[in-house]
């Protein structure tokens, strides 16, 4: 089609440009054109040069647009650069070609509408630009504000394309453009037609620009109007708003509102009365309007329009929404469209709300599941559990302080945070838990006091302000599907993550000797004491085991939240909820639990998005409330041994 | 002697063990029944059941004249109808004086109310002394319940039984660690006992059930095995197998 | 007459004569009444330390006594303070907005003094309608009921469903924290209809007693907080002699058998649990026109669990002994916190104790639990009668138990 094109513009114009090998020939062959261009007149101006097809049009053309052109006294053309006396630059060939001073030369300033016209013709070129960036800026350009005059370029230029996945932009621009843009009702109709299974978020803005609507009131519906709805007063308004409306427009006397009455009543004081009223029992509603009655019998003020009147006023007119779209075909199919894509967003909006309970659900697993291990299987309650996750991301922060290669310090950080909170673990639990095993209470407690010791000496070392964790490049950006679903890196790490713990702890607690012992510790210590296993020695593992995790979950939290001495507070509550409603000494539980706060807080937050405060409370009622019913959580250990 | 409590087809499985198997049994009133069996016979499970500790999965649990069912009632609801359940360990409060653990035990209102705005009365002090006395602790009465002796903990346990004044006595090995005299004492307090309430005694000591002389239920797997005088259960065959072995 | 149990013991005289003494004192020297030795502040300051030896003594009864660890009787006194708030910020608005009003042409009708009243006290979270919970805070004794009404209410309801369901030991601890969590991410939502985190403020000035100025206002709040907890004290020691404190401490050892005796055990729990928490909110609406201002972050979790702390530090199962361990520690907290403790220049550091009074409170508190778990109220078995027979509630619970439901 473009080569239709070129050639039509070739044949008109070749008896003018007949022997012009250069840009400047074309351009003297008619000056005044490109001096002092009109809207009227630059078509024929952008025409000729198309038709020239040298190479240098597109550079002359952008330049114009750009008030970058400019001409000598003598008529000649040329490109401009320093700031008197200025070099000039031939527009040909793009060399220097001398200088001149101030006086000699103009610039060409082409108005607005010239310069959308030259806009409009220089995308023909961009669009077939040999450079594939430049055609790809071009198709931006247009996504970004596109008008009808892009419409056939686009067009012209899908047939040459090369590149299979910017003809496919092409041709879904021309789709969108079409459907605005289109001449013809069927071309558009089409247009809609073949977007409806497209759910981004560009289509369903055009679509919305199309079934715009405008509110308004008539005596009776204008010849031609594309309705969107009647809106019937009593039913989609009060009849009260609807006099307002009719007021609004002028149709009808406009009511007495408070502002009106108040400002009667205070510009007829007179000597202390309104109308032979005391000013001083003014002090009630029913009290003024009576008032203001007096005001009116004696002319002094605006009547009140009666119920009645109004009523009638308003059953006089007609309420509607007119689509600004005179079509109807296209609004219908629009409407079509839009309901389908609307279906088609809300499944993907379901399935990303899934996706983000998991990776909540990932977080809080991970925060949890070394408690899992020290309150689930140990049964010691460690309030400074959140500390411990605070230490491991603190660790991962002191280590990319030193070691800056991102990938290299978080490898680097996930065995050594493990180190330092197994070794924080170990201290705890030989200082202070292993004397108050029988005392759950007070290890609740002692374990709190740690936990404050420990935020305040973390505060003390780092400041108040949040330390960044950052990521390595390779996890920035998003996993994305859609204009809707999508996931970014770090969260699906994370998930990973928690399910390799998952794999692991199962691992150690089902495979190993040291799972072995520590259910046999657990079960019966005094037993597993007379077997030959320290018990002594696996609470001190197991306990380390716990905090090593948590410690690990910390430098992964970090990447994903801000690092401040006070985090480990954020995640202490929920991780026991999780542990608690999971079900107790069991790994499976904590997952279970994990899930199902993950998924019911994310889904109270798509009922009320803006208010996370709102579903954390909700969230924890419904655990308050879960626990009646299930108090042994999820996955409940039965019989005799979970009894007694 | 008209029948107090009637426990029939009860059964209930932990996790797929059946701890009870379609257990009947059935106590009168006045009465002094001893139950006895091997470990894991279902002994305490059977006293948790009625007690209304642990629930079973079908069967009723019957009681007194009016054949209440205890089944859908709370632990306390179960007490204050005259239930009383004496632990293997014994578990008195330690924190606090022999007095003050007769005095809760004492049969009276229990509601919060109640005892919020107790007044001891000259009854009720009467009948600590006289509950001190038979359990002989009337010399110990202002002091702390933690510093008995095992064997007084005992019985100081067994008298804050008597002070609910129940109907029903589960005593659950109440021998457990004593010494010889102390044995003999206790049988003799379990005997006058139950001259006016049924009793019924949990036992593995066969000396010490020789010397209740009692009629003896024979638990095995979760149920009855053999029922009878200590003489006739001890010479059947089944019961001889299960208790040494085959 | 006979003796009652209650004045039978020695320790309830004793608080009480040395409550009266301090309030003497104080009241001596007082810059209102007396020669003003001490500035109103620190009278407001002694008053408010008066409201958290009040609800620390409830917080002893319901965990030193009846052995439920409950991390959430700060949010009982957060709502009692509220309660209280809500009628001072209302009637305080009103007072001003009758002022400004009165300028106007037109005497204001009630209608546009109550949007007036709305749009000051609820312009800071982009509102002006008085949101449903606001419906009485135009009546002094209704809010007053709420103080105990609500808090009560919300112990009931809340206990039923915990005791019911025989959540006990750490379990219990955790869901009642959970409750304060939930109760203090709701009110910092500003839709809450209590201003969100800007909280009420402005509690300090009485309505109707503007002509006193603060000096008198302190000094009648203190009066009135120590009343409170003299007469607080007295129920408290009531409710834990004789034999309704048998019992309690007989559910803190063991529970289980307590059920065997015949008594509903979960009752007893609730009848604590509800006695303390409306003790608690009264506290609370003490202490918050004291202290001016109230926001949610008064209720978070951590101030519940500052509470279990004095009570540890002070000795639990005594009730001076958890006053003392509210005194002592909140004075001890104002005096590091405020710069009243001197540097310790270590050569290599300098230890500033604003920075390091939260690590030595938490390490102290670890080393109360470990070696003095009678805490101090402890050392006066040294000067006193020897205390015979094993201390400490949580000795011989185990685990497994807790969060038993059947």
């Amino acid at each position: 089609m473009l080569r239709a094109l070129l050639l039509a513009f070739a044949v008109v114009w070749t008896a003018v440009s007949a022997g012009a090998q250069d840009l400047q020939s074309v351009l003297q062959e008619n000056p005044d054109l490109y001096a002092n261009p009109s809207r009227r007149t630059t078509e024929d101006a952008v025409a000729a040069l198309v038709a020239s097809d040298l190479p240098a049009v597109p550079v002359f053309l952008e330049k114009w647009q750009a008030k970058d052109v400019w001409q000598r006294s003598d008529g000649q053309f040329f490109y401009v650069t320093g700031n008197g006396p200025y070099t000039l630059i031939d527009i040909t060939s793009g060399a220097e070609v001398g200088t001149a001073d101030k006086a000699q030369m103009t610039q060409i300033k082409p108005n607005s509408g010239v310069r959308a016209v030259i806009g409009s013709a220089l995308v023909r070129f961009q669009l077939l630009d040999d450079d594939m960036a430049r055609r790809s800026a071009a198709l931006d350009a247009i996504a970004r504000d596109g008008t009808a005059d892009h419409l056939d370029p686009l067009a012209a230029s899908i047939a040459e394309e090369p590149d299979p996945a910017l003809k496919q932009r092409k041709e879904r621009l021309l789709a969108l453009l079409t459907a605005r843009f289109g001449t013809t009702t069927d071309a558009r109709v089409a247009a809609i037609d073949s977007l409806s299974d497209d759910i981004s978020v560009d289509v369903r803005a055009v679509l919305n620009q199309i079934l715009s609507s405008q509110s308004a009131v008539a005596a009776s519906l204008p010849e031609g109007t594309n309705v969107a709805r009647i809106r019937e007063p009593g039913r989609d308004m009060t009849i009260n708003e609807a006099y307002a409306e009719l007021a609004a427009a002028g149709l009808a006397q406009s009511t007495v509102s408070d502002e009106i009455l108040t400002k009667a009543l205070v510009d007829n004081i007179r000597n202390g009365t309104v109308a032979g009223t005391p000013v001083v029992t003014l002090n009630t509603n029913e009290a003024r309007v009576a008032a203001y009655r007096l005001l009116v019998e004696a002319g002094k003020a605006q009547p009140f329009v009666p119920q009645d009147a109004r009523q009638a006023a308003v059953e006089a007119h007609v309420f509607y929404d007119a689509y600004v779209e005179k079509d109807a075909a296209v609004t219908d199919a629009a409407d079509a469209a839009l309901t389908a894509i609307t279906l088609r967003v809300g499944v993907m909006q379901t399935a990303d709300l899934a996706l983000d309970a998991i990776s909540l659900a990932s977080i809080y697993f991970l925060a949890a599941i070394g408690l899992a291990v020290t309150f689930g299987v140990m049964g010691v309650i460690n309030m400074a559990h959140g500390e411990f996750i605070m230490m491991g991301a603190y660790t991962g922060y002191v280590i990319q302080q030193i070691v800056p290669d991102y990938t290299l310090s978080l490898i680097i950080a996930l065995p050594v945070a493990f180190a330092v909170t197994f070794g924080a673990g170990v201290t705890m639990e030989r200082l202070v838990i292993r004397h108050l095993y029988k005392r759950p209470l007070e290890t609740l407690l002692a374990t709190f006091g740690i936990s404050i010791a420990l935020q305040q000496l973390a505060k003390n070392i780092f400041g108040t302000q949040a330390r960044p964790l950052t990521s390595p490049a390779w996890l920035d950006g998003a996993l994305v599907f859609n204009d809707v679903v999508g996931i970014s890196y770090i969260r699906i790490a994370i998930f990973v993550l928690a399910l390799l713990f998952l794999g692991l702890i199962l691992f150690i607690l089902k495979r190993t000797r040291l799972g072995l012992e520590v259910r046999a510790v657990t079960q019966n210590p005094g037993m597993a004491a007379s077997m030959g296993i320290n018990p002594d020695r696996i609470n001190m593992l197991t306990f380390g085991l716990g905090s090593g995790i948590a410690g690990i979950a910390g430098v992964a939290i970090g990447l994903y939240a801000k690092v401040t001495s006070e985090m480990g507070t954020d995640y202490i509550v929920q991780s026991f909820m999780t542990v608690v409603v999971g079900g107790v000494g069991n790994v499976w539980g904590t997952l279970a639990g994990a899930s199902l706060i993950g998924f019911l807080q994310k889904g109270i937050e798509f009922f009320n998005p803006s208010n996370t405060l709102a579903a954390q409370t909700y969230m924890i009622l419904f655990i308050i409330v879960f626990i009646q019913f299930r108090p042994k959580g999820i996955v409940a250990l039965k019989g005799r041994a979970a009894g007694n | 002697m008209t029948t107090l409590l009637e426990v029939s087809g009860v059964s209930v499985t932990f996790d797929g063990f059946r701890a009870i198997n379609n257990l009947s049994i059935s106590i009168g009133e006045p009465e002094l029944r001893a139950v006895i069996g091997p470990n894991g016979a279902g002994k305490t499970t059977f006293m948790d059941i009625i007690t209304g500790k642990t629930k079973p999965d079908s069967g009723h649990v019957l009681w007194g004249e009016k054949s209440l069912n205890l089944l859908g009632m709370s632990e306390s609801r179960i007490a204050r109808e005259g239930i009383g359940r004496k632990f293997q360990k014994p578990t008195v409060f330690e924190a606090q004086t022999v007095r003050e653990n007769l005095a809760m035990a004492l049969r009276n209102d229990r509601g919060p109310f109640d005892v919020l705005f107790y007044k001891r009365s000259q009854r009720d002090s009467t009948r600590i002394l006289e509950l001190a006395e038979e359990i002989g602790l009337l010399d110990q009465l202002a002091r702390k319940a933690g510093e008995l002796s095992h064997g007084q903990k005992q019985w100081l346990e067994i008298g804050m039984l008597l002070a609910q004044d129940p109907r029903l006595l589960l005593v659950d090995e109440p021998a457990a660690g004593m010494t010889p005299a102390e044995r003999e004492q206790t049988t003799d307090l379990l005997k006058r006992a139950a001259e006016t309430r049924a009793v019924v005694v949990v036992e593995h000591d066969m000396e010490f059930v020789r010397r209740l002389n009692c009629k003896v239920t024979v638990l095995h797997e979760g149920s009855v095995l053999a029922e009878g005088s200590l003489d006739h259960v001890t010479k059947n065959p089944e019961v001889i197998e299960v208790y040494l072995g085959r | 007459m006979t003796r009652t149990p209650l004045f039978a013991n020695r320790s309830v005289l004793i608080v009480l004569l040395v409550l009266a003494l301090f309030t003497v004192f104080v009241t001596l020297a007082s810059q209102a009444t007396g020669f003003g030795w001490i500035s109103t502040s620190f009278v407001k300051t002694l008053g408010k330390t008066l409201c958290l030896c009040l609800i620390a003594i409830a917080m002893d009864v319901v965990w030193g006594y009846c052995g439920i660890l409950s991390l959430g009787h700060f949010a009982f006194f957060g709502i009692g303070g509220y309660a209280v708030g809500m009628w001072l910020m209302y009637a305080r608005t009103e007072q001003i907005v009758a002022g400004s009003l009165a300028g106007q042409a037109l005497p204001a009708t009630p209608e546009e003094i109550s949007a007036a009243i709305g749009t000051q006290i609820f312009g800071v979270v982009g509102s002006s309608e008085f949101p449903p919970i606001w419906a009485f805070a135009h009546s002094l004794p209704l809010q007053l009921l709420a103080v105990v009404i609500v808090p009560g209410l919300l112990a009931l309801v809340f206990g039923w469903l915990a005791f019911r369901s025989r959540v006990t030991g750490v379990y219990l601890s955790i869901l009642t924290q959970a409750m304060t969590l939930a109760l203090a991410l709701y009110l910092f939502q500003n839709d809450s209809g209590l201003r969100g985190n800007n909280g009420l403020s402005g509690l300090q000035n009485i309505p109707g007693l503007d002509a006193w100025g603060q000096d008198w206002i302190s000094i009648v709040f203190f009066w009135a907080s120590a009343l409170a907890l003299g007469l607080g004290y007295l129920l408290f020691s009531w409710v834990v002699s004789g034999k309704m404190g048998s019992v309690i401490r007989a559910i803190r050892d063991d529970e289980a058998r307590v059920r065997f005796l015949g008594y509903h055990v979960e009752s007893y729990k609730l009848f604590v649990f509800t006695i303390t928490a409306m003790v608690a909110a009264v506290a609370g609406a003490l202490y918050y026109p004291q202290a001016g201002i109230i926001n949610p972050a008064e209720i978070a979790p951590i101030a519940s669990i500052y509470l279990a702390v004095w009570v540890a530090i002070g000795g639990r199962g005594r009730l001076y002994g958890a006053a003392i361990g509210a005194v002592f520690v909140s004075l001890a907290s104002s005096w590091f916190t405020g710069g009243g403790a001197p540097d310790i220049d270590l050569g290599f550091y300098k230890l500033v104790w604003t920075d390091w009074w939260l690590v030595l409170l938490g390490l102290s508190f670890v080393a109360v639990t470990l070696f003095f778990p009678q805490g101090i109220g402890g050392l006066f078995d040294f000067v006193a009668v020897k205390r015979q027979g094993d201390f400490g509630p949580d000795d011989g619970s185990w685990r497994s138990e807790e969060g038993e439901a059947k």
